[in-house]
């Protein structure tokens, strides 16, 4: 076996924030108008963590920090997914930012940090390493959403999410305490090993339960904490909203695999989580989808359809078996190569002074332009779930798993909720499709937007056609990471 | 029997190739992308040819066998094959398809290469949907078919066409979710396998059969469609445009048809036998019930559109007699009624297109100014009410008479067909084109053109050919109907308790 240094797992963390230190002082030299060169060396950097992660699997698990740091396939593959959504949304949102005055080093900088926090988060072994990702990412996305300081509804916005964020953070906090106190450890393995030897106390452990699985509630923005996502999603801008709804849900599912599964994963206590995930899965299959239905701004129809999303997810989770998670590990990255490309076609249409944000800014788009029309149509499918878009075989996944962890009649739920969720989706392919254009402006976006968007929407249709690969890594790395 | 080319993959790939090259193209040349859709169409008949040709009429089992692994982790593989039923859709749906597009090619003005694309891509699809023998792909094929109609009828149709649209896709998505738990029930229950000839064999009890027949059911219902479920289809027909008002009649609608024969009855055939009772029970409201809503129809396609109804509860009647006859009588019914409907709206659609209206009450006399029309609509017409001699007769014949030997009151109560759909397609006959000219506007049609009568003709012949001569087809569907009824004996895998 070769050896490795205790800092060679996480190689990628450290090189990021050497170069966001990099980029912070280099940017500081550097006029308005220079500030490509910003945007060039942020992805420059993100591609370099992509080949580090990408070539340094070391493979199984390696923990180094004294087992407050873990690398391991389910890290490295999560983790090469927030690598390309961060970029995708980074060229997505360019033009964007550059027409609202927004294209200034803080916006690049706090992007990579919330992207080493989601590193963090998705490596931890640790309570505090967990707890300190968290916060980082978190942090940065608060400042984000607020960078357009004289907007007021990006202002509230941002404020409901740190209050309530806040309020998540000390449930998350309060639960670990008495985990900790519970197993006498921070570790994420040991404390697993003290459950196992019934050496911890079981009331207490359910207490620290309760917290735990409601502040993960509102990390996933799964219902009944649900509350901030509508407002946020709508009031930050849209370059923002689409950061907060891609690559974090990535970091979000690792979350809830290390603390549930790899901490708390015992089988008196799984059996616990198992119904608290039920009943917020079903809750936010119900409010989520139905919640859409009645949404005029398109934004806000997304963030509902992501609390069903998340709805879908956790159904994965509450499986509680291997191929549980890794099909909701499956179903969260297809949601993200969505929702990335549900964003971008916002990005596409708004132009200065105008956010194409309501769902009446799509009429007409087929007439308007037939190929992202194609695109948006395709991308509308998969949410819904009708085949040959990869959406389906997320759900199938997720619904074969609950199946076969014997909840039946939670596929039928699900099913019929989908059914109610596929309405909405269908209204934006009817407003593009059926309606004649209000808005005849020209669409003409920048070559990188161009063509990422289009191997986004392609990228949806070619997984739908072949999706054994993705499925087949995500049941790999799951299988690899967990015992 | 085995090809050295894939050519069920060649069926199911070509439409919809030529269909995504017409898409690329675009509407710069609206007259290239027209004739590039016709050779797509053409293309996708003559790669189908030699499957009527090739096809070996002595045995029940599937031909033309294709199996290539798929999706690794569900174990699903790209397993195509046909038997006689599923043959002489494909064969129904590559002639529509041609068909349609000729019959779109003045009519479609704009977004022509949308249009073209999507009439190809769907009947792509549906050979999909016919050829699959892995559940998975069968439901994938049978899902996306929705979404070149939804489009067809949204972009297309006429002005309530949204409506229609949405409620076309909610209807049929509504049915065949729950068929996809269904499937996965199965999948576990078959150890791990969407193959339709490993579910075929897995034991199950009757409960369970009876939950899973219910799940395809609903599905297969609302495609049929049979009542009380039927609500989507009158509206759909009458805002969709024509040629997707012919493709939903003659092929949408036999998808359900087929996935009873394919899926229910050989996968739970005693929960098939145990419903049995419910689903002859509707077909033959469907009958009677629907064809007496046709008599008071003042639209044209919504008159139409209820006679098909009627006419698929002979289908449904037929498939759950479970005698060789009857099922053999549903699939030729299914064959039948695709050429005689889609004569049928492409008829209506030939006045529509000079008119604009589909009211009855507009016409009157028509006959007077185009004859030739006149004697096509007329045969027709007459096959629609099962004239002997016209294909429409075989089907319902052979079902008639499988209902007798099972029941006689059943069989009379079919047969009322023989009345009712008379009444309603001559009576509509009689007051569109007969009498004296009704008004300016039917004074001054024009008699259908070479564009139109070719497609209209060609239709005829089928109808007659195989009115008068319907041997050939029986000959494809004998050992493919004895093996479905095979598969359909009670008990064969009944497992008692869990």
């Amino acid at each position: 076996m070769q050896y490795i240094t205790p800092l060679a797992p996480a190689y990628a963390e450290v090189f990021l924030l050497i170069m966001v230190c990099a980029i912070l002082l280099l940017d500081l030299f550097l006029r308005d108008e220079e500030r490509g060169t910003t945007y060039a060396l942020t992805l420059a950097t993100v591609l370099g963590c992509f080949l580090i992660t990408g070539f340094t699997d070391w493979g199984g698990e390696i923990y180094t920090f004294s087992g407050m740091f873990v690398a391991d396939s389910m890290a490295n593959l999560l983790k090469l997914g927030i690598y390309i959504s961060v970029a995708v949304a980074l060229v997505y949102s360019q033009a964007y930012i550059r027409e609202r005055g927004m294209l200034r080093g803080e916006y690049f900088l706090l992007a990579l940090f919330a992207m080493l926090g989601m590193m963090v988060m998705v490596s931890a072994n640790h309570l505090l390493t967990l707890y300190l990702g968290l916060e980082l990412l978190s942090l940065s996305l608060y400042a984000m959403i607020a960078l357009q300081r004289d907007s007021a509804v990006a202002t509230e916005a941002a404020m409901k999410y740190f209050v309530l964020g806040a309020l998540a953070s000390g449930m998350l906090l309060y639960g670990m305490s008495m985990l900790y106190g519970a197993t006498g450890t921070l570790e994420l393995t040991r404390m697993a090993d003290a459950i196992a030897t019934d050496a911890a106390d079981g009331t207490i452990l359910l207490f620290a339960l309760v917290f735990i699985v409601a502040g993960l509630g509102f990390k996933l923005s799964a219902v009944p904490f649900h509350m901030w996502v509508p407002d946020v999603y709508q009031g930050a801008p849209t370059a923002v909203t689409l950061l907060i709804s891609s690559a974090p849900k990535l970091a979000a599912f690792a979350f809830v695999i290390r603390l549930l599964v790899s901490g708390l994963g015992a089988d008196y206590l799984a059996g616990q989580w198992q119904w608290m995930l039920v009943i917020m899965a079903v809750l936010s299959l119900a409010i989520g989808n139905i919640a859409a239905i009645a949404q005029t701004n398109l934004k806000r129809m997304l963030a509902y359809s992501t609390i069903s999303h998340m709805g879908f997810l956790l159904l994965g989770v509450l499986a509680a078996s291997n191929d549980g998670y890794a099909s909701a590990m499956f179903y969260v990255m297809v949601y993200v190569l969505m929702t990335l490309g549900t964003f971008g076609m916002i990005l596409l249409l708004s132009r200065a002074g105008f956010e194409a944000e309501m769902l009446d800014d799509f009429k007409g788009l087929n007439a308007r332009n037939p190929w992202f029309a194609f695109i948006m149509l395709l991308l509308m499918f998969s949410m819904a779930g009708v085949p040959p878009a990869v959406g389906f075989y997320a759900k199938l996944s997720v619904l074969w798993a609950v199946m076969d962890a014997g909840f039946i009649w939670l596929a039928v739920v699900a099913v019929l909720f989908s059914l109610i969720g596929a309405f909405y989706y269908l209204r934006v392919v009817k407003l593009m499709y059926f309606d004649e254009p209000v808005d005849h402006s020209p669409i003409a976006p920048g070559a990188g937007m161009r063509w990422l968007l289009s191997l986004n929407g392609i990228a949806v249709l070619a997984l739908g056609v072949l999706p054994g690969g993705l499925m087949g890594q995500c049941v790999k790395s799951i299988t690899l990471s967990l015992r | 029997m085995t090809m050295d080319y894939p050519i069920l993959s060649l069926v199911i790939w070509v439409p919809v190739i030529a269909g995504g090259v017409v898409l690329a193209i675009g509407d710069r040349q609206p007259r290239i992308t027209r004739v590039l859709a016709l050779i797509g169409a053409l293309a996708g008949l003559i790669v189908a040819l030699p499957l009527w040709t090739q096809f070996d009429r002595g045995t029940g089992d599937f031909q033309f066998q294709e199996l290539a692994p798929w999706i690794a982790r569900f174990n699903v593989s790209y397993h195509l094959g046909i038997d006689g039923m599923s043959l002489l859709l494909i064969l129904l749906n590559c002639v529509t398809t041609v068909l349609v597009v000729i019959a779109g090619w003045e009519v479609i003005k704009q977004r022509v290469a949308q249009y073209m694309a999507a009439l190809l891509i769907l009947s792509g699809l549906m050979n999909g949907v016919f050829c699959a023998l892995d559940g998975l792909l069968f439901y994938v094929f049978f899902e996306a078919t929705l979404i070149p109609m939804f489009i067809i009828i949204g972009v297309w149709g006429g002005p309530n066409r949204v409506y229609a649209a949405v409620k076309f896709f909610l209807y049929t998505l509504m049915g065949s979710l729950l068929s996809l738990v269904a499937l996965i029930y199965l999948f576990n229950a078959a150890g791990g396998s969407f193959s339709l000839l490993s579910f075929y064999e897995v034991p199950l009890p009757l409960d369970v059969q009876v939950l899973i027949f219910s799940a395809f059911m609903v599905a297969f219902a609302v495609k049929v469609p049979m009542w009380p479920v039927h609500t989507w289809l009158p509206d759909a027909h009458v805002e969709a445009p024509t040629g997707g008002s012919v493709v939903l009649a003659a092929i949408m609608l036999k998808l359900g048809g087929y996935g009873f024969l394919r899926l229910s009855l050989p996968i739970v055939p005693d929960a098939s036998h145990e419903m049995a009772g419910i689903v002859i029970a509707l077909s033959l409201i469907a009958v009677v019930y629907i064809g007496l809503v046709a008599l008071v129809q003042a639209d044209m396609k919504k008159l139409i559109a209820y006679s098909s109804i009627s006419h698929m509860g002979f289908v449904t009647l037929g498939i759950f007699i479970f005698s060789a006859q009857g099922m053999e009588g549903a699939i030729l019914q299914m064959i039948s009624h695709g050429f005689i409907s889609g004569a049928l709206f492409l008829c209506v659609g030939v006045l529509y297109d000079r008119m604009h209206s589909r009211l009855i009450a507009d016409y009157g006399g028509v006959a007077n100014r185009m004859p030739v029309f006149a004697a096509l609509f007329m045969l027709f017409a007459m096959a629609n009410a099962g004239l002997p001699g016209t294909s429409g007769f075989v089907g319902e014949w052979l079902v008639i008479l499988a209902t007798m030997n099972l029941n006689f009151w059943y069989a009379a109560l079919a047969a009322t067909t023989l009345i009712f759909g008379a009444a309603y397609t001559l009576w509509m006959y009689k007051r569109v084109m007969f009498g004296a000219v009704a008004n300016a506007r039917v004074q001054e049609l024009t008699d259908i053109g070479m564009r139109e009568l070719l497609v209209l003709g060609v239709l005829a012949v089928a109808v007659l050919a195989m009115g008068l001569y319907p041997a050939p087809l029986g000959e494809v569907l004998h050992e493919s109907v004895s093996e479905i009824l095979r598969l359909a004996a009670p008990g064969r895998k009944l497992l008692i308790g869990l």
